[in-house]
């Protein structure tokens, strides 16, 4: 099948602005990824198209992309899924620096506000073995250690569009994989952290990043539980 | 030189290996971990199914057993202190990850939850013993973030995004690396007393890999080419279960739950290759299974492929035929639900990939290449070791997939490569702290960049008449196809003579984007240039090893030879070509014997 790509581009040491260039692919299958197409492209069209990747199977986090207006690794999305005509764009709400490649220290630099640490100063058990944690323990934050930090989500919010402070929900599920950890003591000072005006009030529960996360972790539920915590004091 | 840093330590690489050696390095001497991913993006976080220890959490089990399993496992060619060693650290090396904060499944008394895993046994019974903890089918995720999460509050420094070129040798010792930073294309040299490879492995040389476009070789490579010898690089591991033609990896955990593999004929094949242990056999064994089946014709439609049955129903038959029980006695059984929470990622890869629902539906898989056994030679220190008396190289570290210690030998176990990573990353990173705290640094001559420099010129400067993508494609095929699963003579020379072709012709190879912010295109090439240095060493070894050992598979030398090839190889690269020597393998208690299944 043919399959036309519309792709953001931007050479900062060329361009004054931006533009999209189109690509025609003959020959695609319906099962290759849009980094498939991508690599194709860079490999007999255009070799300067710049993008990241690295594990092709959606556990890196390198590729997540604007597919056709939606976030999404170009290395889950399917042709099947995203048609013949894609149109393929970086990341909104963070620097372009070269065509689909952005900036990312900001979102770096968020997520390390959050203490992304376990802290546990107490004395390990005496017989030097595993910390004690039910099953049920356990389960109650497995969603969160899910991230792989694509940034598809917190891309994705228009709450983070619209601030320049927002702390942004993969942050936000970075400390709830922690608050919600009962191994881990630090959870009243990572509650003081995301109740400031930079964290949980600025989501207004739009949705976006549930639904842009290639690890279906349900963010905006997660979120509404550290909200819940900081309404109630008790973490549970 | 403008970008001069200066360090005690520099690590090179940010997955497992270099993050443990970076977290340790850190608390004894000044550091920098240089990676050129995001560390977080690191190949570590694809392994799945877990990392091994003697925990003994559902049933006994002896860091002795393990030790026998992975000497078992590597077809002898393992060295036996470096094993035992491991094997010893084990218990301690997970504990420590746990204590760090790494959120494994847990048993239903709140202990690190264990699972089956293919080589893993009770050595009294020959029975699987459950040794591989895990979380979930992500354990590598856990381990990659755990760690990166551990170093960042340890405030280790990261130059992210920055690719080594170069290794700087000043009067015969480590001087430090030269990298170039990709958001600005500037070069960077890194001025270092001791430096600590963790650059991962070279699977993207073959066509169908689980690895990630990151495995190219390049640590191996740059030392390769400052005249560091490589280790045992015919034995490259072929896991048996590989998502057909895409090569994605699904995990051993998915037999080690219960799951089946089935031929064409809708037969289980494999207690005619493993009649003990059956699906759990290790992985060269079932690799090669599959593949026999597939080429006596019993691949699924006639195709290169067979099924992979994780549906309850046929877990649960197959159970009550092996006599598989429960803990308590009772018969195992699983449902939808319980695969579902023990293997979500692989279940996803199904339906994203496949449109295949492993719930209800089989999964067709093929072998993919996996993991390279060989690599840097180390001592169980991780320092790294020159020649046949394994001189130790003043301040030169390495750890992790890119090392060769050689803990795997022939053939690596299921969960040894996260356990390796963490155990030789500690130790190589506290050496590396340990020798810079008494050692001076080198002065640097003027010109330290100049290498580093020339290839990349060379790669802008070409004539334009080949194509780098083309050349990678044709390189990937035919180690697939010649130095893979099953070797011959003819084939490999076929393929030797084809690698020198292509190095004639990388070097008519342009590389257009003339920018220097995210050259990505001269990253790739750049890239290139090392698998084919990496393939080279791979294919001579390979032909140069004329019997049949654990991955390494000569169709015309079937049988293994201890008489003649129970020894490690070394290769350097001197004037243009390999050249081949060799070490002896360390046994300690287990003499070698046949192996069997």
């Amino acid at each position: 099948m043919q399959v036309t790509l519309k792709i953001f581009r931007y050479n900062p040491e060329v361009d004054t602005t931006f533009h999209y260039e189109s690509y025609v692919i003959e020959n695609a299958q319906e099962t290759d990824r849009v980094l498939d197409l991508l690599e194709h492209v860079k490999g007999y069209n255009d070799g300067t198209l710049s993008f990241r990747r690295s594990c092709a199977h959606g556990v890196c986090g390198s590729d997540a992309l604007r597919i056709n207006g939606r976030n999404m690794l170009a290395c889950k999305a399917l042709v099947r899924d995203v048609g013949e005509k894609i149109t393929i764009e970086p990341l909104l709400g963070l620097k372009v620096v070269k065509d689909l490649i952005v900036d990312m220290e900001p979102f770096f630099d968020n997520y390390k506000k959050v203490l992304p640490w376990f802290i546990n100063d107490s004395p390990l058990p005496a017989d030097g073995r595993e910390r004690l944690q039910s099953p049920e323990q356990r389960a109650r934050f497995d969603d969160t250690t899910k991230c792989i930090m694509c940034a598809a989500c917190t891309t994705s919010c228009p709450s983070f569009w619209a601030s320049d402070d927002y702390l942004g929900p993969a942050a936000l599920v970075a400390a709830h994989r922690f608050v919600f950890d009962s191994r881990d003591e630090a959870a009243a000072e990572r509650m003081e952290i995301v109740s400031e005006t930079s964290g949980l009030a600025r989501c207004h529960t739009a949705f976006n990043c549930t639904m842009a996360c290639p690890r279906e972790i349900q963010i905006t539920k997660a979120i509404g539980e550290l909200k819940m915590a900081t309404i109630t004091g008790r973490v549970e | 030189m403008n970008n001069v840093h200066q360090f005690d330590v520099v690590v090179v690489g940010a997955g497992g290996a270099g993050l443990m050696a970076g977290l340790y390095a850190s608390r004894g001497a000044k550091t920098a971990v240089i990676s050129k991913l995001y560390p977080t993006r690191s190949h570590t976080g694809a392994a799945q199914g877990g990392i091994s220890a003697a925990l003994g959490n559902y049933e006994e089990d002896k860091p002795e057993w393990h030790s026998y399993d992975t000497v078992k496992g590597s077809d002898y060619l393992g060295d036996q202190d470096a094993i035992e060693f491991m094997c010893n650290e084990a218990i301690d090396a997970v504990l420590e990850l746990e204590h760090m904060g790494l959120p494994f499944d847990r048993t239903p008394q709140g202990k690190i939850s264990q699972r089956p895993f293919g080589g893993h046994t009770n050595n009294e019974t020959g029975k699987p013993v459950r040794r591989a903890a895990h979380a979930a089918d992500r354990t590598g995720h856990m381990i990659l973030q755990t760690l990166y999460q551990q170093c960042l509050k340890n405030k280790v420094n990261f130059f992210d995004e920055y690719q080594v070129l170069d290794f700087l040798i000043v009067n015969g010792k480590t001087a430090g690396v030269i990298a170039v930073e990709l958001a600005t294309g500037e070069l960077h040299t890194f001025h270092a007393k001791s430096v600590v490879f963790a650059t991962g492995g070279h699977g993207r040389i073959f066509e169908v890999t689980s690895n990630a476009y990151a495995y190219t070789g390049d640590g191996a490579a740059v030392l390769l080419r400052r005249g560091i010898p490589l280790e045992d690089m015919e034995f490259f591991q072929f896991h048996p279960t590989g998502i057909y033609k895409l090569g994605i990896l699904i995990t051993e955990g998915v037999r080690g739950e219960g799951g089946i593999l089935i031929n064409g004929l809708g037969e289980r094949f494999m207690p005619k290759y493993a009649p003990t242990v059956k699906d759990l056999a290790s992985r060269d064994v079932v690799s090669r299974a599959i593949y026999t089946e597939i080429r006596e014709g019993r691949g699924v439609n006639g195709q290169n492929y067979v099924y992979l049955d994780v549906r309850p129903e046929s877990v649960i038959k197959y159970a009550a035929m092996d006599g598989r029980t429960n803990l308590d006695g009772t018969p195992y059984t699983i449902t939808g639900e319980q695969v579902l929470a023990k293997l979500p990622d692989i279940i996803d890869f199904c339906r994203v990939y496949l449109g295949v629902d492993p719930i209800t539906q089989m999964m067709p898989i093929q072998p993919t290449a996996h993991y390279t056994m060989g690599g840097i030679p180390t001592n169980k220190f991780g320092e790294v070791v020159i020649d046949e008396n394994n001189t130790v190289f003043p301040g030169l570290y390495a750890a992790g997939e890119c090392a060769c210690v050689s803990v795997h030998g022939a053939n690596r176990l299921g969960t040894n490569s996260l356990l390796d990573l963490v155990v030789f990353g500690k130790y190589a990173g506290l050496k590396a702290a340990e020798y810079a705290n008494q050692a001076e640094f080198e002065t640097l001559p003027s010109d330290v960049e100049s290498a580093a420099r020339s290839q990349f010129d060379a790669l802008r400067n070409g004539s334009g008449k080949e194509n780098a993508f083309d050349l990678s494609t044709e390189m990937k095929k035919v180690m697939f196809e010649e130095v893979g699963i099953y070797r011959s003579e003819k084939g490999m020379k076929a393929a030797i003579q084809k690698i020198q072709e292509w190095k004639a012709r990388y070097q008519q190879v342009k590389v257009s984007d003339a920018g220097r912010i995210f050259n990505t295109e001269l990253l790739n090439a750049w890239e290139l240039g090392n698998m084919l240095d990496i393939a080279e060493v791979v294919a001579e070894c390979a032909l140069n090893r004329k019997e049949s050992r654990g991955g390494h598979s000569r169709e015309d030398f079937p049988n293994r030879d201890d008489h003649n090839w129970l020894k490690h190889t070394l290769a350097w690269k001197k004037n243009g070509k390999v050249e081949i020597g060799y070490k002896p393998v360390v046994i300690t208690k287990h003499k070698p014997k046949e192996r069997v299944y």
